[in-house]
């Protein structure tokens, strides 16, 4: 299963769920990144962690540990 | 007074509205018991004033952090102090409406009459957003407002439809639940103790069951065992009714939200590429993000350091002229003299000497956050602090405590995770600040240049420079790891759209923390000062004044060949010889005085450091500030206090220093070792009362103690090790 730690520079996909237990999934979604959403992925911060993505315009960033813990679908 | 609380999401203009709306007439300061920074302003509408509350900017009504704390207990009335607002003045941001509108339909359930300010309409019109603001309004049920706050448009229209909503008082249309969530609500209720069932309102369970927010029910006296079972009441409801209780809030409404908003909205998504991200190919680029941040920082950090000095200066020198005229009043009352010159004066000045700093700072870290560059600069260092449990954005309160910690404390505000937040508090006074410089010019110039040339004197400062934060990190990696067990936190961070700051905000920001440093802070700073004059000052017998005069009279009698009658009119007529005397007096004074009995007191637990008396007095005394070690030492070794740290003769002085009894007798007191445990000392120790004083008013007073222990011990120990393991090579 693909998650959006696995997505390279300009690439979108669909977020299709998020790993059980993953307890900041809530502020996450709060944030914009719902299930079903597309997202791109900007790029990669110069030192490689953490990422940038664009979700409904806006641009998040998130660590990559934590990217790792929502699966996506490739568009 | 009316009361209208501000609310929105952060980087929605909250600010610029909150200032366009109350202009100069503003208050900051602390809600009761947390570090929330609570900004309370006044707002003139037709005849009337009404009270205007900046909440902190949030993203949701479930509390995760003290900020979000603090929203939630406002809008529900459940803070001492603060009562319920009697409208919720909503902010968004039109580029961003639905999830924007997550939080005013999360408050919704409150019952609170709320008006809707969409701002950012011109952006959104530049980006070809177009929102029925019509249609909007009847599908919120409340009146809605565009405004461009930076521009300052559409203010007076709201400020009507403000003054119009307090007396009609709309309801945002609250969203539907499904019935299981309704169910969820009543179990949780049903479980509850009778006497608190009737006060739990159905917003209060709301919070209880989505967020497992227990405050509510434990402040009314609710068992934590019953208040969780109500919540597990509830949440065991929402699973059977087939919800995730952990998302079940945010899913239903996003859904609820994209029904009734998404018709109001038009996007035309053609033009796909935002004016930001094309300024963040270069400041977020691999490698020319590094250069811009490196730069950024440079010349942020060289301004404070060097646009300060001036006005630092002129402080200093302000504060010499009042010196000289209060001193020349009173010179008749020798004690009310060192009182208000030694005492109040320089007190004053030691809280004033630091505004320079403080607002130099402050306005590029506001031009930095209102730019949107702070999220940036987090995002380019995020990877340098994880490792240890912080985030990118401990990265500029850090490098301005290089400057001076007492900004670099204050600008941890930026963080919004507690513990990150103190742990970059607490590292901060290691980092080396510049009060430091002027102790290691002396000790370097004076003793490591003369023996080792100029290239190890220069590497030497540099790698002071570092002591501090490579002995702190460690310690920071350990606390993370087995004591505070910070559970890892999840940094997601929103990189708002580039924006010009406006010029008001800038200055009020700086203007308010000022103020705010000197009524908090400064007081104890001031208090501070005036102790350590008073441990100087007292005892003062004349005997010893006398007994001096006396000695001196006798050493120069036998020195001239005359009796000591004519020595002693000597000394009154010849002025070199009477500033020589006053020295020396005023290093007997220091000797005898409670601080000079101190230090002799606790010399002992220097001794195994290598440091003499006069070194543990000198010490002792730069706790309230670190530099204060270079006059005092100049008054023990009878220079008088103003020497400074390029000054040759006490350069001389100090190089000449011999233990005078002991096993070491007759042997110069200032060797390598006891010269390099001196500047790790002054590296690692919390000799700033100033920076005590801003760590208890940012955290608790346990912080600031805390801080001060921690910091002295291993110093302490640090400075021990350093002369021992010296004096074995």
């Amino acid at each position: 299963m693909k998650t959006l730690n696995d997505l390279t520079q300009g690439q979108s996909a669909r977020i299709a769920c998020y790993m059980p237990k993953f307890s900041a999934a809530r502020r996450l979604m709060e944030l914009g990144l719902m299930p079903g959403t597309t997202v791109r992925f900007v790029k990669a911060a110069p030192l490689g962690d953490p990422i940038a993505l664009e979700v409904d315009g806006r641009h998040l960033s998130l660590r990559r540990e934590d990217a790792a813990k929502i699966t996506v679908q490739a568009l | 007074m009316v009361r209208i609380a501000l609310l929105g999401n952060p980087n929605t203009g909250k600010s610029t509205l909150f200032n366009c709306l109350t202009g100069l007439r503003q208050k900051v300061g602390n809600y009761p018991g947390v570090t929330v920074q609570r900004k309370v302003g006044r707002m003139i509408y037709g005849k009337n004033i009404a009270e205007i509350i900046d909440l902190p900017g949030t993203y949701s009504l479930a509390a995760d952090s003290p900020d979000e704390r603090v929203v939630v207990d406002a809008l529900l009335g459940e803070m001492e102090t603060v009562e319920r607002p009697d409208l919720v003045l909503f902010i968004a941001d039109a580029t961003n409406l639905q999830r924007n509108l997550f939080l005013a339909y999360q408050t919704a359930q409150l019952g609170i009459p709320m008006v809707v300010a969409v701002n950012h309409w011109d952006s959104a019109r530049k980006k070809n957003i177009r929102i029925d603001i019509a249609g909007l309004k009847q599908a919120l049920g409340v009146p809605v407002v565009p405004i461009s706050a930076a521009r300052a448009e559409g203010i007076t229209e709201l400020k009507e439809v403000v003054a119009a909503a307090l007396v009609s008082k709309p309801h945002l249309i609250e969203a539907k639940w499904p019935e299981s969530v309704e169910k969820a609500l009543d179990a949780a209720r049903a479980a509850l103790p009778e006497s608190v069932r009737g006060l739990a309102s159905r917003a209060v369970l709301h919070r209880s069951v989505f967020d497992e927010d227990r405050s509510f029910f434990v402040r009314h006296g609710v068992s934590p065992q019953q208040a969780s079972a109500a919540i597990d009441a509830g949440r065991q409801m929402l699973f059977k009714g087939g919800l995730n209780p952990g998302n079940a809030e945010t899913v239903l409404l996003y859904r609820e939200i994209k029904e009734r908003i998404a018709p109001c909205i038009e996007i035309d998504t053609t033009r796909s590429s935002s004016g930001s991200e094309s300024i963040d190919s270069i400041l977020t680029h691999k490698v020319w993000g590094l250069f811009a941040f490196l730069g950024l920082m440079y010349v942020v950090f060289q301004s404070v350091y060097s646009w300060a000095g001036p006005f630092m200066d002129l402080i200093d020198a302000g504060k010499g002229m009042i010196q000289d005229q209060v001193g020349s009043w009173l010179v008749q009352w020798p004690m009310l003299q060192s009182l208000a010159t030694d005492g109040i004066v320089e007190g004053v000045g030691a809280v004033f000497i630091f505004l320079p700093q403080i607002l130099i700072l402050f306005f590029f870290i506001t031009l930095l956050e209102d730019t949107g560059y702070m999220a940036r600069a987090a995002f380019l260092m995020d990877k340098l602090f994880s490792w240890c449990g912080l985030s990118g954005k401990s990265f500029v309160p850090l490098l301005s405590s290089y400057a001076c910690a007492i900004p670099g404390v204050m600008a941890t505000r930026t963080i919004q995770d507690p513990k990150a937040r103190i742990i970059t508090i607490l590292l901060a006074p290691f980092m080396s600040c510049s009060a430091r410089l002027p102790v290691y010019v002396l000790m370097i110039g004076a003793f490591i240049e003369p023996s080792y040339g100029a290239a190890v004197a220069g590497a030497t400062l540099f790698a002071m420079h570092f002591v501090g934060l490579l002995v702190a990190m460690p310690f920071v990696y350990v606390a993370n790891k087995y004591i505070l067990k910070i559970p890892p936190q999840t940094f997601v961070l929103e990189m708002p759209s580039y924006q010009v700051p406006k010029v008001r905000d800038v200055l009020l920001r700086m203007y308010n923390q000022g103020k705010e440093f000197v009524k908090n802070a400064g007081t104890v700073i001031f208090a501070i000062t005036i102790v350590i004059w008073a441990l100087l000052y007292f005892p003062r017998s004349e005997e010893v004044a006398e007994s001096v005069t006396a000695d001196f009279a006798a050493a120069q009698a036998s020195e001239l060949g005359v009796e000591q009658a004519e020595a002693l009119a000597l000394l009154e007529s010849d002025e070199e010889l009477a500033d020589a005397l006053d020295r020396r007096i005023a290093s007997a004074y220091v000797e005898q005085s409670y601080l000079g009995r101190i230090g002799k007191t606790v010399q002992p637990v220097f001794a195994w450091a290598g440091f003499d008396w006069k070194i543990t007095v000198g010490v002792i005394a730069s706790f309230p500030a670190r530099e204060v070690i270079i006059s005092t030492l100049g008054i023990i070794y009878s220079l008088g206090g103003d020497v400074d740290e390029e000054s040759g003769d006490l350069r001389d002085v100090m190089a000449n220093q011999k233990w005078q009894e002991g096993e070491k007798a007759g042997q110069p007191i200032f060797t390598i070792p006891v010269v390099s445990a001196i500047m790790v000392f002054f590296a690692l120790c919390q000799q700033c009362g100033a920076t005590v004083a801003v760590i208890s008013q940012e955290t608790s007073w346990r912080y600031g103690l805390f801080s001060f222990v921690f910091m002295t011990t291993l110093a302490w120990i640090a400075a021990i090790v350093v002369y021992q393991v010296g004096s074995l090579l």
